[in-house]
């Protein structure tokens, strides 16, 4: 894959999500008990054999920064090529908050252009699936398309990608037009916000877009191009969820106690790889109840947990009941807590005899290192 | 290219056997066999050298190294992946006047002299991968220094009933070791050698090349290299360490020693952030436990699922446990298949095997240990 470049672009709208993204960008919230949002793009890239990978920040960086490191766990720290963390130019004379991504594009323009690469893939962290991406691509390249995006075919979960853009698209494949997923159909195209070009096409569209003025986004530059060009489409049938909201973060986290998701998630085109952090192994005591339930390393568990997802090094002391909730890294649940559909971020603190509880619709989220 | 100047190089002798482990050390050396559900024996010598500052480790290799060397790679999870120093892995070698094995572990280093010189260094850490410890080492260097010792020798206390399978160094008030005992019958005290020594570079470096031309030594350092510095009056230290130390020897000692691991008061703390031990982590999610899973004073790991009864036992990563298993009192190594319905009673199961639908494994005799591969 010698020919194909990686671009991921962090500019996701968190407005539904701002419980665990003060401190954060959606890239790096933890999922899964040992994992960021980010590592599923990544890997995906990284196992289709993508060597070049950029990943375009809106600041707030420093945990990507943490968890990304040199790219080394991800094979991407490379005397060619490899990982580039490129954050939006802050001049102080010309501090505008909330320009497009077209913008983050521009100020590293040169980066893009000195990519040896012919071809580009951009895509978001927030769509986590395992995808082949070597198999779109070669799509992209058979079809002779301008531009391929990554779809996938929905059928009665129009609430689950909410926001969401639609892809209208004729039998050929062609994509008409770009929209967004009100709720309302049943039966839609949902883009996966994965786009396939040639370098020199991403180059001219931002070089148009900037002086011509007409777009602060990609996404919205390719849809005023969209006659011109020919858009096509590539259909993915695998297992997607989109953590644009708490609601479908708390969702995703949950669909992985499904074992088959969690083998295809984990698996299918290639493993998932992230940060190491060299955990002890997870200690049961005799005490320790635990069904349907993903439990990362270096935990402890004394008490009782049902339907959760427990995450690295975290505590939960003789008992306590933690059900359907999620317990990011290093919590501490100390004794005779009842805990039910909430949310832990990392380093949260339960003192003994509490009693949380949330809706499955809308969990209790309790914020980075507090202490309840 | 002229390598800096390094205090102490250590030297760590992993080349032994392991016979008594028998099957599992059919395919790999002692210090690869796979300990505590995710480390192998060697990760606690070469986590102690990252945790006590000690950069710059010779790994001397003779015994089926593949395993060995692929699992120790350039050093990357002990921080050992250095552009000066590192850890560096010693086979032994063939050069204009033939080659041989290693005949013993004095023998060891002295091929390795000129691997030490090129760091300068003043002291030489010699330790051994066959122990599950943690050890700071620096605090050994200290009291070498303050005792201005040619040699310091860490000692333990063991009990007196077993002091025959040790090698005893019998001290004096001052810590001064006057006399050593190996494998003594009738001991003159409890202090067993850890087989972790410091020698002034100096010093070792001409008793190692005296100890070469001697034809009838065994080139050891316990046999040969000790006691003719301790007859030489050199100025030979002990150094009481106090912890948790197991030599995993015998099946039985391995499996005793992963069971220590479930004790509420286990000495040996793998939770304690200051002193991680490190090894390879592997790629996989964190482990699941179904409905049907029951878990109980255990350790678990990366990648397993869990179907059906683990108790008092220790899992590796990406075992898979079927529904109506029972796992009691074992070990399993990494990416084993229990098949519906098996029962494992103190056994140790080797990584990748299957355990068919229904088998059961059970010794007859109560203090044996099962070991089964495929």
């Amino acid at each position: 894959m010698k020919d194909l470049m990686g671009i991921i672009n962090l500019s996701e709208s968190e407005e539904a999500i701002k419980e665990i993204t003060y401190n954060r960008p959606i890239a790096t919230i933890p999922i899964a008990g040992r994992y960021r949002i980010i590592d599923f793009t990544l890997s995906n890239m990284v196992n289709a054999g993508i060597r070049n990978v950029a990943i375009f920040t809106r600041g707030k960086s420093r945990s990507l920064m943490d968890h990304l490191g040199t790219g080394k766990d991800w094979d991407l720290d490379r005397k060619r090529d490899g990982l580039f963390v490129l954050n939006p130019v802050i001049n102080y004379d010309d501090i505008i908050f909330n320009k497009g991504d077209i913008e983050n594009f521009n100020s590293h323009v040169d980066y893009i252009k000195h990519s040896k690469q012919e071809y580009v893939l951009l895509s978001r962290s927030y769509m986590i699936c395992n995808v082949d991406y070597a198999k779109a691509f070669k799509h992209h390249k058979d079809s002779k398309a301008d531009i391929t995006i990554i779809y996938k075919q929905m059928e009665n979960s129009h609430q689950k990608f909410l926001n969401c853009d639609t892809l209208n698209i004729d039998e050929e494949g062609k994509v008409l037009s770009i929209g967004r997923n009100t709720g309302i159909n049943k039966t839609y195209n949902m883009s996966m916000e994965m786009y396939i070009m040639k370098k020199e096409l991403l180059l001219e569209i931002i070089q148009n877009s900037i002086s011509a003025g007409d777009s602060e986004y990609l996404k919205q530059a390719v849809f005023l191009n969209m006659k011109n060009l020919k858009v096509n489409s590539y259909p993915f049938t695998g297992y997607v969820s989109c953590v644009n909201s708490i609601q479908n973060y708390y969702k995703a986290n949950m669909e992985l106690l499904n074992v088959e998701i969690s083998r295809e998630l984990f698996q299918k085109n290639g493993l998932i790889y992230t940060k190491i952090n060299n955990e002890p192994p997870a200690k049961y005591t005799d005490s320790s109840n635990v069904v349907n339930s993903l439990i990362a390393n270096g935990s402890i568990i004394e008490g009782t947990v049902k339907n959760s997802i427990i995450g690295r090094g975290v505590k939960i002391k003789k008992g306590s009941v933690v059900k359907d909730s999620i317990i990011m890294r290093k919590g501490i649940v100390e004794e005779n807590v009842q805990l039910t559909n909430v949310i832990l971020d990392k380093y949260v603190r339960i003192t003994k005899d509490k009693t949380l509880f949330g809706d499955k619709k809308n969990p209790f989220v309790a914020k980075k290192s507090i202490v309840l | 290219m002229k390598s800096h100047k390094k205090e102490m190089v250590a030297m760590l002798l992993a080349g032994g056997q392991g016979s008594r482990l028998k099957k599992l050390t059919k395919r790999l050396a002692k210090p690869a066999v796979p300990f505590g559900g995710k480390y192998r024996i060697i990760d606690f010598t070469l986590s102690n050298c990252s945790n006590s500052d000690i950069d710059t480790v010779g790994v001397l290799t003779q015994y089926q190294p593949q395993e060995l060397n692929s699992h120790i790679g350039i050093g990357i999870p002990w921080d050992l992946d250095r552009k000066d120093g590192g850890v560096t892995i010693l086979p032994p070698f063939v050069g204009p006047e033939g080659g041989r094995w290693y005949k013993g572990t004095a023998n060891a280093i002295y091929e390795n002299i000129d691997f030490i010189d090129k760091y300068e260094p003043e002291y030489v850490l010699i330790l051994s991968g066959d122990h599950i410890y943690k050890m700071d080492y620096s605090l050994l260097l200290e009291s070498h220094k303050e005792n201005n010792a040619e040699v310091t020798i860490a000692v333990i206390e063991v009990p007196i009933e077993e002091t025959s399978r040790f090698g005893i160094m019998n001290i004096d008030d001052e810590g001064r070791i006057y006399e050593f005992q190996e494998k003594p019958d009738n001991p003159k005290g409890n202090l067993a050698s850890m087989g972790v020594y410091i020698f002034n570079w100096k010093t070792l470096k001409k008793y190692l090349i005296e100890d070469e031309n001697d034809i009838n030594s065994n080139n050891d350092f316990g046999k040969n290299i000790i006691p003719k510095m301790l007859d030489e009056q050199l100025k030979l230290y002990g150094y009481v360490f106090d912890g948790y130390w197991k030599d995993v020897g015998t099946v039985e000692s391995l499996w005793e020693a992963n069971m220590d691991l479930l004790k509420e008061d286990c000495e040996l703390n793998l939770y304690d952030r200051k002193w991680k031990v490190y090894s390879q982590n592997p790629s996989s999610p964190p482990h699941f436990i179904s409905e049907t899973g029951v878990v109980k004073s255990s350790l678990l790991n990366e990648g397993c699922v869990v179907h059906g009864e683990v108790k008092n036992s220790i899992i590796s990563p990406g075992v898979y446990v079927g529904k109506n298993s029972r796992i009691i009192d074992s070990v399993v190594l990494p990416n084993s298949i229990i098949e519906e319905e098996a029962e494992i009673n103190r056994a140790i199961v080797m990584s990748g095997v299957t355990i068919k639908q229904g088998e059961k494994i059970k010794s007859e005799k109560s203090d044996e240990i099962i070991v089964i591969n495929e």
